[in-house]
């Protein structure tokens, strides 16, 4: 087992379009790191630069300590599982997990073992004289899986696995993949759209936009401490309501004002954008963080009356779209809470949970996200 | 109402399409007939008095004797003598066309599968510009190649033998052949190749083990394609292999079956049924390829 360590990789196409604006990326040894972003944020590419199905234009790649820049895929010691599953059509499920070994010479009886351990452990082995066409989805992704453990490989790389999989089928994959991570203890990289993936899936995540690295973190951190707008609109769902506003102080108290807006900021992140006064910025605030003012009768401030203009109930909770002017915001709140859309309805925002991002680099201005 | 008028409809379109099938089988069927029928028959008589006069068919199975025993020539000698003499079957003509056609259907797809998966899947400079340049031959017809071809066969003293009508039939072939397999192998998804060369498996070993036995659907349809055209061929055939007795192909010896004023063409009919035998065969034995349900199972999407 081994890291992978990406120094300042950079991807130029023959026509000279930049994909990989030189990425630093450290991931450790049994890590389940997770590469998510829009498309054409370069995911992809970044993750077949690891498995050597991409040209590096430059930087570094390495696995364990070796330098794998020039290493043909077959010897970088990496298995990947493709969006599409990639099964050999007309090979059986034991032939598709089994070629690979028998392309490595493996002694039979080592081979059939390997084969049966890692049906085992995914459930495949009432399956294994089936062809790829007489399974389900699910089950083809899952002998893609199984043809990657079969390898013990140091490192797993998947792209997007599960996009092709209904969204039911998709939850129950993630739960297996994640139960396998736990089981094999291997290295894992993950590259995925979906944020949701990446939160529940991931021990760390890489938030990418453009070729670049937005921020990387834990899940939690990322969603408490996002560094900037994007990794703060990206994570999350439905995902931070972000407006442009102006920070003003009267003595000591800082406000926030936008359009709709003249919110209070408490004293103790005040004091950390002090500098900040009279100057153009972002604020952000999860949906969960607006209230419907039932919740909360006693506070003084930072309440706004707007009407509700979509009300989207989930069940367990509701959404209420705010459409004032040309923005909108999104509160959750509880479904017990009787509004209807076209009311106008009372809210509290709590501002102890508000971000604040430059207005011009769109950074986090009161917590400084650690550098890897 | 509605289902009365659909059904009305596609009665319409199906009794179409039957008078369709009919009209397009007919001269097939005169071919069968007249096959069966006697040379003074022939001469006197259209095939479909096997229909309006059965009393008259005197159906006869002796012209595919004649043909597959060879031809009873009658010689008058200097004597004045009448004298018969069998001429030679179809059957070393039958085995010539198969020495002829297979060969001249397994290498050029064979060049043309390697060449294909070159052009779709290495990287290599020029890759456009050479493939550009195979597909422009399509437009070359193949009769303006004949002469210079002849000459330099006869410098390497190559007319008349199979070697140089195999490579005739490869060359004529390649274009398409190539053009053909590059669209279909092209086509396959790249994650499969890509998880072989993961998987460690070379080039060739990628297109032995994956390439060939997917495009199947593919080479099916153009051995089709390249053996019909090559059974049949009497350009090539002529021009490259001449009159050489032993190598002369089925074609060929059709054309001498019609006889010299053209008096024989109840053998000819029977010849043609038995030349065309064969490649009915292949024909409805690789026909199932040509559904392309291989590839199901292997991607979603």
């Amino acid at each position: 087992m081994a890291g992978v360590r990406l120094e300042k990789i950079e991807k130029t196409y023959p026509n000279g379009f930049k994909a990989v604006h030189g990425i630093d990326l450290d991931i450790r040894d049994g890590e389940f790191m997770v590469l998510v972003g829009p498309s054409g944020c370069a995911k992809s590419t970044t993750l077949r630069m690891v498995a050597g199905l991409e040209e590096i234009s430059g930087g570094k790649v390495l696995i364990g300590d070796r330098l794998v820049n020039d290493v043909e895929p077959k010897d970088r010691d990496i298995a990947m599982v493709f969006q599409n599953y990639a099964l050999y059509p007309h090979m059986t499920v034991y032939k598709n997990m089994s070629w690979v070994l028998k392309l490595k010479k493996k002694p039979a009886d080592e081979i059939d073992r390997r084969v049966r351990q890692a049906a085992d452990i995914l459930g495949l082995t009432d399956m294994l004289d089936r062809k790829p066409k007489q399974l389900s989805g699910g089950q083809m992704q899952r002998v893609a899986v199984g043809r990657a453990i079969v390898r013990s490989p140091k490192v797993f790389l998947f792209d997007e696995p599960l996009s092709n999989l209904d969204a039911k089928l998709r939850v129950q994959m993630r739960v297996e993949i994640s139960r396998l991570h736990t089981k094999l203890k291997n290295t894992m990289i993950y590259v995925t759209h979906d944020q949701v993936e990446a939160m529940t899936m991931g021990d760390r995540i890489c938030v990418m936009e453009l070729g670049r690295i937005k921020q990387v973190d834990t899940p939690t951190n990322l969603y408490r401490y996002p560094a900037n707008t994007f990794v703060a609109g990206f994570i999350g769902s439905p995902s931070m309501n972000i407006v442009s506003a102006r920070l003003n102080f009267d003595g000591d108290t800082c406000y926030v004002d936008s359009q709709n807006l003249h919110l209070r900021i408490p004293d103790d992140i005040g004091k950390k954008v002090r500098q900040y006064d009279g100057k153009a910025i972002y604020f952000g605030i999860r949906p969960e963080h607006i209230h419907a003012r039932e919740t909360n009768p006693e506070a003084a401030d930072n309440f706004f009356n707007m009407e509700v203009s979509v009300v989207e109930n989930m069940g367990n909770e509701v959404y209420l779209y705010f459409t004032p002017g040309n923005s909108q915001y999104i509160a959750r709140i509880d479904p017990d809470i009787p509004v209807r859309s076209g009311d106008s309805h009372e809210m509290w925002l709590d501002t102890n949970y508000i971000h604040l991002f430059d207005g011009e680099t769109k950074e986090n201005l009161i917590y400084k996200p650690k550098t890897q | 109402m509605k289902k009365r008028k659909q059904r009305v409809n596609s009665f319409m379109v199906n009794g179409l399409l039957l008078f369709l099938c009919l009209v397009w089988t007919v001269p097939t069927f005169g071919l069968l007939m007249t096959s069966f029928r006697d040379r003074d028959v022939v001469s006197k008589t259209g095939w479909w008095t096997v229909f309006t006069r059965p009393d008259q068919a005197e159906l006869t199975l002796d012209n595919y004797e004649q043909v597959l025993s060879g031809k009873t020539i009658t010689l008058v000698d200097s004597k004045g003598n009448q004298q018969t003499v069998k001429g030679d079957n179809l059957t070393r003509a039958f085995l010539n066309s198969l020495t002829v056609s297979i060969p001249a259907v397994v290498i050029p797809i064979l060049i043309a599968s390697f060449a294909a998966y070159g052009f779709a899947w290495m990287d290599f400079p020029g890759r456009k510009v050479f493939f550009i340049l195979v597909v422009a031959l399509l437009v070359v017809p193949l009769q303006i190649s004949l002469i210079p071809l002849l000459r330099d066969y006869g410098r390497l003293e190559l007319t008349g033998t199979f070697l140089a009508i195999w490579l005739a039939h490869t060359g004529f072939g390649l274009p398409l052949s190539v053009y053909l397999m590059y669209n279909y192998i092209s086509q396959l998804p790249r994650s499969i190749i890509e998880s072989a060369i993961i998987d460690g498996c070379s080039h060739f070993g990628v297109f032995w083990k994956l390439i060939l036995p997917l495009s199947v659907p593919a080479i099916a349809s153009l051995a089709i394609f390249q053996f019909l055209w090559v059974w049949n061929d009497l350009l090539v055939a002529l021009v490259f292999i001449g009159s050489k007795p032993g190598v002369e192909v089925l074609t060929q010896r059709l054309l001498y079956l019609i006889g010299s004023r053209g008096q024989d063409w109840h053998l000819l009919c029977a010849g043609a049924f038995i030349s065309m035998a064969l490649p009915l065969m292949v024909f409805i034995s690789l026909q199932r390829y040509f559904v392309r349900g291989l590839l199901a199972g292997s991607v979603k999407g």
